[in-house]
């Protein structure tokens, strides 16, 4: 186990500890993308180059982005009169523990099951991109096909429905 | 004798590096040319500036800078000198840990998209199987950095500087990764040095650049109209408008902070045209096949100065766009033709050589151009006034 | 502990943090940000099994992620496009303020 390993682990960890403890939401955001930079760091670790450059353009540089906008259009910078944390948090908390409990006994306990180190696997961009239109052209049409349907949806819902509150208000 | 020349710092590279053990030998050899590269483009950034402030001048029918220096060209020290002493001062409302990493994250995310490019011949700093999507990815963070200048400033005309440089990044961002994707397809390779090699055989004297076919002549305007948008230059600097907006997102900065937003816009600028000569120019290639005894780096530098005196020039001679006319150009106008861009190309290499390519190719481009054209025309129709009083 | 370990052992957290933050918060867009905390971490857990599974030349693991980053993006542009126009409708983007059927 690396030193490198250690500290990217330790950096999104904390990225992530911050984006859903501060009391701030744009500073929540911001913690998000540090988290989001540190996975995209430990992609590389695992010679993962395309997922990790993917990884920082797409959430980095887009959904990263979004969530400040978002934040930004409806005064998420403001501070709730009554406190940032939900009433029920303990809950949520004792739940999420359970989760991490579960995943990390199990994780920890099929150790001589898991499979063994291999060698760093030679990936190049071509071999991905013949693996896309050759063996998972039908997930990429549909993928296609969903993020178009996103983005109009997107559109449709976020619009302002200026014809429906004329009517409401003539009633 | 020639190739000596041409590699010339890359065997001063290897000698620098010789002395030490063979385990150091290639990190040694990489932080040489990252210091390489941090001191040579900040000294093009201090010559930029000079040729920008005299070139405006001229353009503007009046002098630069004339009195520091011979012609000026010391003006650079005096601005480095006076940014440098400047007093920093921090708003007592922003935000102070997010107002001082912004202009830190810019400079990085900008100095890393120098690792790609290809200088030279054999002139790289990092060779990457897939080096165009770690600069485009490199860019992508720029964006955030902007926000973040905007936002911890607490000042509503920086916000909205940096809401509205953010919106114009992300747009323009669609269209230059679409031009070069036009690129790409046809090297078949996202690597730019494979990209370079591409375009650097010669037919009759002339080079294989992809400016010189249809779908490369369009991609390359609007890869230029892109890389105007990113680095928020004229005619579209809305979002640093001196009259509109006081300086937009770099309001609340002032001495040496200042100064690095100043120098992360020259510097993606410099980055910007670099990937363009790269992509579209040839990269390293000289035109004429008889040239090539001229070594490949000044090539380089020769077409990356070219770009910068074309940026220089379009920020004299036009007029800025408003913030929805230059979104309504991208959506509307760019991007269609950037994807028709995409099929001609297609349509280019499954046509094989000969006239007939270049005809049709070329058809189709005009003809979508004037099409779209008229059509984005005939929509501002400026009629008689209507009033709406408030009741 | 070898490698692989390690890598699920910070993706289980990831996922846990992501799932803490969404029960937690009260704003809308906390909710959110746990969701695509939750999708990046199953990421993680990807990318870590195609490097140490058994057979990394299917490119299985990668394409797999790539596709889970569009897929998110896609997701995340929706509800925050839904955040926003129930903003727009609540004034507020309290979850814990919306518990009413009634508009």
């Amino acid at each position: 186990m690396s030193v490198v390993f250690y500290v990217l682990a330790a950096l999104t960890v904390a990225g992530a500890l911050a984006a859903v403890l501060l009391k701030n939401t744009v500073h929540c955001a911001l913690a998000l993308t540090v988290a989001f930079a540190g996975l995209a760091l430990l992609f590389l670790n695992l010679d993962a180059q395309f997922a990790g450059f993917a990884q920082i353009l797409v959430y980095i540089g887009a959904v990263a982005i979004l969530v400040v906008f978002a934040i930004l259009l409806t005064k998420g910078s403001e501070t709730p009169r009554d406190g940032v944390f939900s009433r029920t948090w303990l809950v949520g908390l004792v739940i999420a523990a359970g989760v991490f409990a579960v995943l990390s006994w199990a994780v920890i306990n099929s150790v001589r099951v898991l499979p063994h180190e291999t060698a760093v696997p030679q990936v190049t961009v071509l071999q991905i991109g013949n693996a896309l239109v050759g063996r998972y052209v039908l997930p990429l049409e549909i993928v296609a096909v969903l993020l178009t349907a996103a983005m109009i949806g997107a559109v449709i819902v976020a619009m302002h429905e200026k014809v429906g509150h004329e009517k409401e208000g003539q009633k | 004798m020639i190739e000596k020349l041409d590699q010339i710092f890359v065997s001063l590279l290897h000698w620098l590096v010789s002395s030490l053990p063979a385990t150091l030998q290639p990190l040694a050899g990489v932080l040489l040319s990252v210091v390489a590269i941090v001191c040579l483009f900040p000294a093009l950034f201090a010559l930029t500036t000079v040729f920008e402030r005299k070139g405006l001048g001229r353009i503007q029918n009046r002098l630069g800078p004339n009195r520091i220096g011979p012609f000026g060209f010391f003006q650079p020290i005096a601005d480095g000198i006076k940014s440098l002493t400047k007093e920093d001062i921090v708003p007592l409302s922003a935000d102070a840990v997010v107002h001082f990493l912004a202009p830190v994250v810019l400079v990085v995310a900008v100095f890393m998209g120098f690792a790609v490019l290809p200088m030279g011949r054999h002139m790289v700093l990092v060779e990457m199987d897939a080096g165009l999507l770690f600069y485009f990815a490199m860019g992508a963070s720029t964006e955030l950095a902007v926000f973040m200048a905007g936002w911890s400033s607490r000042n509503k005309y920086s916000l909205l500087g940096a809401m509205r440089a953010v919106a114009q990044m992300i747009s323009y961002e669609v269209i230059l990764l679409l031009s070069s994707v036009t690129v790409v397809m046809m090297a078949g390779s996202l690597s730019l040095t494979k990209i370079v090699e591409a375009q650097s055989s010669y037919t009759w004297g002339f080079p294989h650049w992809y400016i010189f076919t249809p779908w490369g002549c369009a991609g390359f305007v609007m890869y230029a109209i892109a890389a105007t948008a990113e680095t928020n230059r004229s005619p579209f600097d809305l979002p640093e408008g001196e009259s509109e907006l006081v300086a937009g997102y770099h309001t609340e900065y002032s001495g040496f902070k200042f100064a690095l937003f100043f120098l992360g816009e020259y510097l993606a600028m410099f980055s910007i045209s670099g990937l363009g000569t790269t992509l579209f120019l040839g990269g390293w290639s000289a035109p004429f096949s008889f040239l090539t005894w001229i070594p490949s780096w000044t090539w380089f530098f020769s077409k990356l100065m070219l770009s910068i005196f074309v940026f220089i020039w379009l920020r004299g001679t036009l007029p800025r766009l408003r913030q929805d006319q230059l979104m309504n150009f991208a959506w509307k106008f760019v991007l269609p033709m950037c994807l028709l861009n995409l099929l001609v190309a297609g349509a280019w290499r499954f046509m094989g050589e000969g006239w007939p390519r270049w005809f049709v190719c070329s058809v189709i481009l005009v003809a979508a151009y004037a099409g779209l054209g008229l059509s984005e025309m005939r929509k501002g129709k400026i009629g008689p006034r209507s009033y709406r009083y408030a009741e | 502990m070898t490698p692989l370990t390690g890598y699920l052992l910070v993706a289980a957290l990831l996922f846990s943090i992501g799932l803490a933050g969404a029960l937690v918060r009260r704003n809308a867009i906390l909710v959110l940000i746990g969701i695509e905390l939750m999708l990046n971490a199953a990421n993680l857990n990807l990318i870590a099994f195609w490097r140490y599974g058994p057979h990394p030349e299917l490119l299985t693991g990668m394409i797999f992620a790539i596709f889970s980053i569009a897929v998110a993006a896609a997701e995340a542009a929706v509800g925050l496009g839904l955040v926003i126009q129930i903003h727009r409708h609540a004034k507020t983007t309290d979850i814990d303020q919306m518990n009413r059927m009634k508009g």
